[in-house]
């Protein structure tokens, strides 16, 4: 395990629960915010949500919110907000029927920033994919949960419509400040809306922690796959450069190139930056097409099963990861504590992956 | 005479159904939902009238609920209730007759509910109550319809068990059906009896028809 250890968690959770052919056995305690539970399908996930709901009985378990014991108590009783995938819109009632079931908490606000106000006299059959998982989050909302409980509420929409609904989500953390536990297999997901990351592996829970800090640790490439790891960086938007038509961003230990307007000047955004498309090298490249060359600092070397190796490094305060072969490592003679560069091409962060 | 039991009949048939209706809806929401020992028993009893010969169970509702009868003895001597040879026992003929196609329409319509709308209710504040009031009732209205309309339809025609059960005493126990089989032993009633005939196809046809738009109407929404 590796991440903060945590001061005065807001939410606990202990639950052992068997099925005939899997075990659900999860433990772990987060800090208020929006808490990703990540894993592949089939690794308990949804279970784990659902038993924070009060939908499935746990066989034992304890779960703790902001100091209040929900462990028993009835699904109506428990507070909280479900977002379930496929929305569950109660199709005999008119979208403002449905927002209106589990109460009218902050009405107003709510239809404006989901923006439903046109969409309020239908029916859910004659609703997009987008705007009935908008309705679901604004009915959950308006009971005032005391958290917000998310199932892949994106998983079965289009890039488009998930690209249309993240910005609502980030509102939400940002202005509504609801806790949530957001359940995903989407890390581009996680990298930009969470803070803490619960990973779960065949029911059980692999890592745990801070966003940033389980994300750039080594262990994590072999945790979550080559395609899923790479750290999280949080940049500033400090200039746009017209001619060239890239952004230019700011962040503790150095500046990163991307292409196209990437907000407005002075925008915080989080970035991700996938472990393989960083490139090492013991030099300053010169005359390389690549636009971000940092210096950094190797703090970790973590060898993989396969050829693989995972490599922790430091730009300034930020910690950044790398993954290479055995081959590179050998020819590099890197060791932990030497002063290289990590280049990062300026497409490899993908436009999913900034928030 | 003709009239009478036309009148009676729809009466009997009304309160058979309003009353079987709310206990066919618990039945099937056992029956569809309620995982339990004894499940295949329980549906086997509310199907049993629709395979006895109906002679059979008007038999057994007099030796239950006749004046001498387990039920019918206590009704009597704690109520003052007879049902036996009244038009109350021709409307408990009829609901029990009706009782298995409600409850299987009715079952159908829980079956097709998707319980994680439910589950949705629920995270949302409403008790137990209020998910069936607000969420599984109106969905499962198009079943109810169905069961209703299949129910009333079956007390309207009951023949067999009522006529063991309660005779048929004119302007008491005597039905449509009843009332057109004692016309045709009389001769020279026929044209009583086609009038007769003629009611019980509108009443039949308007009840399917009411169905038909009733159900419509709801899945319009």
């Amino acid at each position: 395990m590796v991440g903060t250890p945590y001061g005065g968690a807001m939410i606990s959770v202990r639950i052992k629960k068997a099925f005939a052919d899997f075990t659900l056995d999860v433990a772990f305690d987060a800090p208020a915010g929006v808490i990703a539970v990540f894993g592949r399908s089939g690794s308990g996930k949804t279970t784990l949500i659902n038993a924070i709901a009060g939908l499935i009985r746990p066989d034992e378990g304890r779960i703790v919110l902001d100091g209040r014991d929900l462990t028993g108590v009835p699904v109506h009783r428990r507070g909280l907000g479900y977002v379930f995938q496929d929305a569950r819109l109660f199709p005999h009632m008119t979208v403002a029927q449905n927002l209106c079931y589990g109460g009218v908490h902050d009405r107003a606000r709510l239809v404006e920033m989901l923006g439903l106000g046109g969409l309020l006299d239908r029916y859910p059959a004659a609703l997009s994919g987008g705007e009935k998982s908008r309705v679901a989050l604004g009915r959950a909302l308006m009971s005032k949960p005391a958290m917000l409980l998310l199932d892949e509420p994106l998983a079965a929409l289009d890039g488009l419509r998930k690209a249309e609904i993240l910005p609502y989500l980030e509102r939400l953390r940002d202005e509504v400040e609801v806790p949530m536990i957001y359940v995903t297999h989407d890390m581009s997901e996680v990298a930009r809306l969470a803070n803490t990351i619960v990973v779960l592996d065949s029911g059980r829970v692999v890592q745990s922690g801070g966003v940033a800090d389980v994300l750039s640790h080594p262990a994590s490439v072999a945790l979550l796959g080559l395609r899923d790891a790479g750290a999280v960086l949080l940049a500033t938007v400090v200039a746009h450069d017209v001619q060239d038509a890239v952004s230019v961003l700011e962040f503790e230990g150095g500046r990163i190139v991307l292409p196209g307007q990437v907000g407005r000047i002075g925008k915080n955004i989080r970035l991700r930056i996938p472990a393989q498309d960083v490139i090492l090298a013991r030099v300053a490249p010169v005359q390389i097409s690549a636009r971000n060359v940092l210096p950094v600092t190797v703090t970790a070397l973590q060898i993989e099963e396969g050829a693989g190796v995972a490599v922790g490094l430091l730009a300034g305060e930020t910690p950044l990861l790398a993954r290479i072969t055995m081959a590179s490592l050998r020819e590099m003679d890197l060791v932990v504590g030497a002063q290289i560069f990590a280049i990062i091409k300026a497409t490899a962060v993908a436009p999913a992956d900034r928030g | 005479m003709m009239w009478e039991a036309v009148f009676l009949s729809l009466r009997v048939s009304a309160v058979a159904t309003i009353v079987a209706l709310p206990l066919a809806i618990w039945v099937a929401h056992i029956l569809a939902r309620k995982v339990f020992r004894g499940h295949a028993l329980l549906n086997g009893l509310v199907h049993l009238p629709l395979v006895l010969p109906p002679v059979v169970t008007g038999y057994l509702l007099l030796v239950v609920f006749g004046r001498s009868g387990v039920i019918g003895g206590l009704l009597f001597d704690w109520f003052g209730v007879t049902l036996a040879f009244r038009w109350t026992g021709a409307a408990l003929a009829a609901g029990i007759m009706g009782f298995p196609l409600m409850v299987r329409a009715i079952r159908l319509g829980f079956e097709a509910v998707d319980a994680g709308l439910e589950d949705a209710a629920r995270t949302l504040g409403a008790s137990e109550a209020r998910v069936f009031r607000t969420v599984t009732l109106p969905l499962i209205a198009p079943g109810v319809v169905a069961g209703a309309v299949l129910g009333f339809a079956k007390a309207l025609g009951e023949f067999g068990a009522t006529i063991t059960f309660v005779a048929a005493i004119p302007g008491q126990t005597q039905t449509i059906p009843s009332a057109i089989y004692g016309l045709l032993q009389v001769p020279g009633q026929e044209s009583a009896v086609v009038v007769l005939v003629v009611i019980s196809v509108t009443l039949a046809m308007g009840a399917l028809v009411a169905s038909e738009w009733l159900a419509r109407r709801m899945v319009a929404r």
